[in-house]
C-alpha cells in the first residue's frame, strides 16, 4: 500500500481528507489496469487519491479450514459407509417394523403422553412461577417446596409411587374437611390407571422444572417494562400476559424446547408401568423376536423424527417472538434457499456486496 | 372527552405535594418536600444527581409510595382515600385509574420492544380506558402525527433512533389524555444531536394547558419552558422561583455553585 503511505506521510494542503473517499472521487483513477495499483511518481502521485471501486476483491485464503473440512467429510463418509454395509444393523428388520401397526400405536401413545403432560406441566409451571414471584411468603414457600421435592426425587420413584397410591390411600374422596359430607368418592386403584399415573408423574415433574424456566424468563425482562405498564394504568394480569410474557418468551423458549424434547424421550420411563408407549412396545417385540438392536433402532429413529419436527417448530416460534428484538428478522431456511436458487450465487451473510 | 391539548383548559392538573418524605432503607431521600404546581403550569426540577428529583417525580404517580406527607391531584389524594380520620390505601385498581390521569415519560423510554410504535401508543387506551380498538388506533396515529412520526407507526422501537423512541413514548403518555405529564430526564439517554427534537415536542406541550413536571439537566430548555424552576439538593428543595430570577440571581450559595458548574459559558442570554 505504497500509495496510502505516500499520502499520509505528506498530506498536501488542498487535498481533502484522505479518509473521506467521497471527496476524492473526482480524481481520475491512477492507472489503466485496475489489477495493478501503481501510483505515478512525482507531485501528481501525491494527489493520486485512489478510488478502489474498480478493484477486484480477493478473499483471504484459509487453507486449514479446507484441511478440516476434508477430514470431517472423510469421517462422515466412513460412518455412513459402515452403517450402510454392516449387515448386523439389519436394516431390513428395521424397515419391516418401522411402520408396523403396534409400533405406530406405541408412537401415538408417546405423543399423547408428551402433549398432555407437556401442556399441563407448563401451565402448572407458569402458576408456580407466578407464586414464586409473588409477595406472599406462603405462596413463595409452597412453590419453592414443590420444586424442591419434585426435582430431588427420581422420576422413576415418583412414577411407581403414583401407580401404587392405592396402597397408601385406599379411597380418594372430595368433600368438606372434618365433616361427613362427600361430593365424590372412588377406589384409588380404579381412579389411577397406568395412563393416569404416567400423566400425573410426568406432569408434576415437568411443572417443577418448567416453573424455574419460566421464572428465569420473567426475571430477564427489564423492570422498567412493568413500571411503564403500571404508569399507563395497565392492569396486573394484562401486564403479565401482554407486556412481560411475550418478552420473557425469548429467554424461555430455547430451554423450554430442551425440556419438551427431553420429555419425549422421558416418556420411555413409563415402561415401568407396563404402559404400551413406543419404548415399551419395541421391548415387547424384541423379547419375542430377539432382534434387539434393530428394534431399538426403530424406536430411536422415531424419537429422532419427533425431535426434528419439534426443532422446526422451535425455530419458527422463536423467530415469531424475536419480533421487535432484532432490527430485521433473519431469513428462514426456506427464504435462504429461494434466494440461493433465484440468484444462483452463494448467499453472502457478511452483508458485503 | 375533550382534547385539552389543542384547547388549553388549564382548570385541571393542580399538583399539591405536602411534606413528602421517603426512605430507601435507612437513607432519607426526600426530607419533607412541599411543592405546588398550578393547573397548566410547567415546573422544572433541577439539581445534582442523587438529590431526589426522580424519586419525587415517581411519588406523584405512586410508583414510589411515600413514607410521610401526601400528594394530591386536583384535591384528590394519590394512592389513598380519606374515610373519617383515617387514610385507606387504595386497591391496585383505583391506583391504576388514578395513573391514567398522570402520564409519565422515562429516561430510557421503556417502550414495549415487541410492539410497534402504534401498538405502544394504542395499548393503554384500550385496556385502561375501555376505548374501542379502532378509536385508539386512530387517536394513536393522530398523536404520532403530532410528534412527527406518523410514517413510522409500524416500526418497532429498536428500528427507531433514540429521539424517535422518546417521541413515541411521549405520544404513548398523551394517549390517555392525562391532566399531568411527568418527564424523568427525558433527554439524558439521547445523543446530543437528538436532544432538540424531543425538547421541541415538550415545548409544544407546555403551551397546551397540560400540567408538566420535568426533571432535566438541560438548563437552556428549563429557562425557556418553565414557569417555576425548583432546585433540589440532598432531598430538599433549596430554592424555587421564576426561571429569570433563579438562573440570573440565585439567592442560595448551593444553587449558585450548582449553576456555575452546569451552565456552559456560552449560555448568557
Amino acid at each position: 500500500m505504497s500509495s496510502a503511505a505516500t499520502r499520509t506521510s505528506q498530506p498536501p494542503a488542498e487535498t481533502p481528507s484522505p479518509i473521506d473517499p467521497q471527496a476524492v472521487t473526482d480524481t481520475p483513477p491512477a492507472a489503466d489496469s485496475p489489477s495493478a495499483p501503481a501510483v505515478p511518481a512525482g507531485p501528481a502521485g501525491l494527489r493520486a487519491a485512489v478510488d478502489y471501486a474498480d478493484y477486484r476483491l480477493v478473499p483471504a485464503r484459509r487453507p486449514w479450514r479446507w484441511v478440516g473440512t476434508v477430514l470431517v467429510a472423510l469421517g462422515v463418509a466412513a460412518v455412513v459407509w459402515s452403517l450402510a454395509t454392516n449387515p448386523r444393523w439389519e436394516w431390513g428388520v428395521v424397515a419391516q417394523w418401522f411402520t408396523a401397526k403396534s409400533v405406530v400405536n406405541g408412537l401415538v401413545e408417546t405423543l399423547k403422553l408428551t402433549a398432555i403432560s407437556g401442556a399441563l406441566g407448563f401451565i402448572l409451571g407458569f402458576i408456580l412461577a407466578l407464586m414464586r414471584l409473588s409477595a406472599s411468603p406462603l405462596l413463595v414457600s409452597v412453590s419453592w417446596t414443590f420444586s424442591w421435592i419434585f426435582r430431588s426425587t427420581p422420576l422413576l420413584v415418583q412414577m411407581l409411587l403414583w401407580y401404587n397410591l392405592g396402597y397408601l390411600y385406599e379411597k380418594i374422596s372430595l368433600g368438606l374437611p372434618f365433616t361427613d359430607i362427600r361430593f365424590f368418592e372412588a377406589q384409588t386403584t380404579t381412579l389411577i390407571s397406568q395412563f393416569a399415573a404416567a400423566v400425573l408423574g410426568l406432569t408434576l415433574n415437568q411443572a417443577a422444572y418448567s416453573a424455574e424456566i419460566i421464572r428465569g424468563g420473567i426475571l430477564s425482562v427489564d423492570q422498567g417494562q412493568v413500571e411503564a405498564a403500571s404508569a399507563l394504568g395497565i392492569p396486573a394480569w394484562r401486564r403479565s400476559t401482554r407486556i412481560v410474557l411475550p418478552q420473557a418468551m425469548r429467554a424461555i423458549l430455547p430451554t423450554a424446547f430442551n425440556e419438551i424434547i427431553g420429555l419425549v424421550k422421558g416418556t420411555s420411563i413409563v415402561y415401568v408401568l407396563a404402559y404400551s408407549e413406543l419404548f415399551y412396545t419395541v421391548q415387547v417385540i424384541y423379547n419375542r423376536t430377539q432382534q434387539v438392536l434393530p428394534l431399538l433402532l426403530v424406536a430411536t429413529l422415531w424419537y429422532v423424527v419427533i425431535t426434528s419436527v419439534l426443532s422446526v417448530f422451535q425455530y419458527y416460534i422463536e423467530r415469531h417472538y424475536s419480533k421487535g428484538a432484532v432490527r430485521t428478522l433473519p431469513l428462514t431456511p426456506l427464504q435462504k434457499a429461494r434466494k440461493f436458487f433465484a440468484t444462483h450465487a452463494p448467499v453472502n451473510t457478511t452483508g458485503r456486496k | 372527552m375533550s382534547t385539552t391539548l389543542e384547547a388549553p383548559a388549564a382548570t385541571r392538573g393542580l399538583v399539591e405535594i405536602t411534606k413528602v418524605r421517603k426512605f430507601f432503607g435507612p437513607t432519607e431521600v426526600l426530607k419533607g418536600i412541599s411543592l405546588t404546581v398550578e393547573p397548566g403550569g410547567v415546573a422544572v426540577i433541577v439539581g445534582p444527581s442523587g438529590s431526589g428529583k426522580s424519586t419525587l417525580l415517581r411519588t406523584i404517580n405512586h410508583l414510589e409510595k411515600v413514607d410521610g406527607g401526601f400528594i394530591a391531584i386536583d384535591g384528590q389524594l394519590v394512592g389513598y382515600r380519606v374515610k373519617g380520620n383515617k387514610l385507606h390505601e387504595l386497591p391496585e385498581r383505583d391506583i391504576l385509574k388514578q395513573r391514567t390521569e398522570i402520564g409519565m415519560v422515562f429516561q430510557n423510554f421503556n417502550l414495549f420492544p415487541h410492539l410497534t410504535a402504534l401498538e405502544n401508543v394504542a395499548e393503554a387506551p384500550v385496556v385502561a380506558q375501555g376505548r374501542s380498538k379502532s378509536e385508539a388506533r386512530e387517536r394513536g396515529l393522530e398523536l404520532l402525527d403530532r410528534v412527527g412520526l406518523r410514517d413510522r407507526a409500524d416500526a418497532y422501537p429498536r428500528q427507531l433512533s433514540g429521539g424517535q423512541q422518546q417521541r413515541v413514548a411521549i405520544a404513548r403518555a398523551l394517549a390517555l389524555d392525562p391532566k399531568i405529564l411527568l418527564f424523568d430526564e427525558p433527554t439524558s439517554a439521547l445523543d446530543p444531536e437528538l436532544v432538540n427534537e424531543v425538547l421541541d415536542v415538550i415545548r409544544e406541550l407546555a403551551k397546551s394547558g397540560t400540567t408538566l413536571v420535568i426533571v432535566t439537566h438541560e438548563m437552556g430548555f428549563a429557562r425557556d419552558v418553565a414557569d417555576t424552576v425548583v432546585f433540589m439538593d440532598q432531598g430538599q428543595i433549596v430554592e424555587q422561583g421564576k426561571p429569570q430570577d433563579i438562573f440570573t440571581n440565585p439567592r442560595e450559595v448551593r444553587t449558585r455553585s450548582f449553576f456555575s458548574k452546569v451552565i456552559e459559558p456560552a449560555f448568557n442570554i
